[in-house]
């Protein structure tokens, strides 16, 4: 996705990964997330990109190679080995390589709320409860801030149509 | 036949984490730009649901919820002010984003 040299094509490969990711959302067993992931990322996040991609016809002519390009390309590199190698060594020290770590069962109609951790589960309803319970200011404060972009990309697109009349 | 456990989906995770941030310092086009950066919140996402599924602890779940929150509203924002930076100065290439220096 990141190679591709055209934003439609890098598009479609985005889509791709996030349908796979999606199908591991599965594997884990968090099916909420994985159609919460089909319907937010490849339903309406995707298409606003390709929409946006046809409206504003950015060639495959991409960007020249520069100086600083090369110079963020190898702190990047250095920045994300340095990442692998601690990963490394904390997987290596917790001792989950090859199966060390197993999955847990899931308990089935256990109870939602264990002391002050919920408890994980695959249904939908220990998922509103933990949301409405635990999680009810983020909750609220993540709908006032979907209120303030949709009210922020109003203002912006207004404004341009203004300044061509 | 090695079983799948929480790390292999945790070292997928961090290749997702690596492939969005090289996207994010590489690439010039700013459309790539945000796709890239998606793609680091997807892998944070991944990380995320392994180690609820591995404590059985649905808070990472939860936070995986918000993170899709932010992360669409995010979208919205850059996308429309990608369009009204296009209808100024056409063109999507962050070299051209340069109003301040000159």
């Amino acid at each position: 996705m990141v190679c591709s040299k055209h934003p439609v094509s890098a598009a479609m490969f985005m889509i791709i990964s996030l349908v796979g990711v999606a199908s591991l959302f599965v594997l884990l067993e968090a099916f909420f997330l994985a159609v919460l992931q089909i319907l937010v990322y490849a339903g309406a996040v995707m298409v606003l990109f390709l929409f946006i991609i046809m409206l504003v016809d950015v060639g495959p002519n991409a960007g020249k190679s520069s100086k600083m390009k090369l110079i963020s390309g190898l702190a990047g590199a250095f920045l994300i080995s340095l990442l692998i190698v601690s990963f490394l060594i904390i997987v290596q020290s917790s001792g989950w390589i090859g199966g060390g770590a197993n999955w847990s069962p899931i308990i089935e109609g256990a109870e939602p709320v264990i002391g002050d951790n919920l408890s994980f589960s695959t249904s939908v309803k220990s998922f509103g409860y933990g949301l409405m319970t635990k999680y009810m200011l983020p909750l609220q404060i993540s709908g006032f801030l979907l209120l303030a972009a949709m009210v922020g990309v109003i203002v912006l697109s207004k404004k341009e149509e203004q300044n061509t009349n | 036949m090695e079983t799948i456990s929480p790390s292999h989906y945790l070292f997928l995770a961090l290749c997702l984490f690596s492939i969005g941030f090289f996207g994010v310092l590489l690439r010039r086009n700013i459309l790539l730009l945000l796709m890239s950066l998606e793609l680091m919140l997807n892998g944070i996402n991944l990380a995320l649901v392994t180690f609820s599924r591995t404590s059985l602890n649905l808070d990472g779940s939860i936070f995986v919820f918000f993170i899709m929150t932010v992360a669409a509203a995010e979208v919205a924002v850059g996308l429309a002010l990608l369009v009204a930076l296009y209808k100024k100065r056409q063109s999507v290439f962050s070299e051209d984003m340069n109003l301040v220096s000159n």
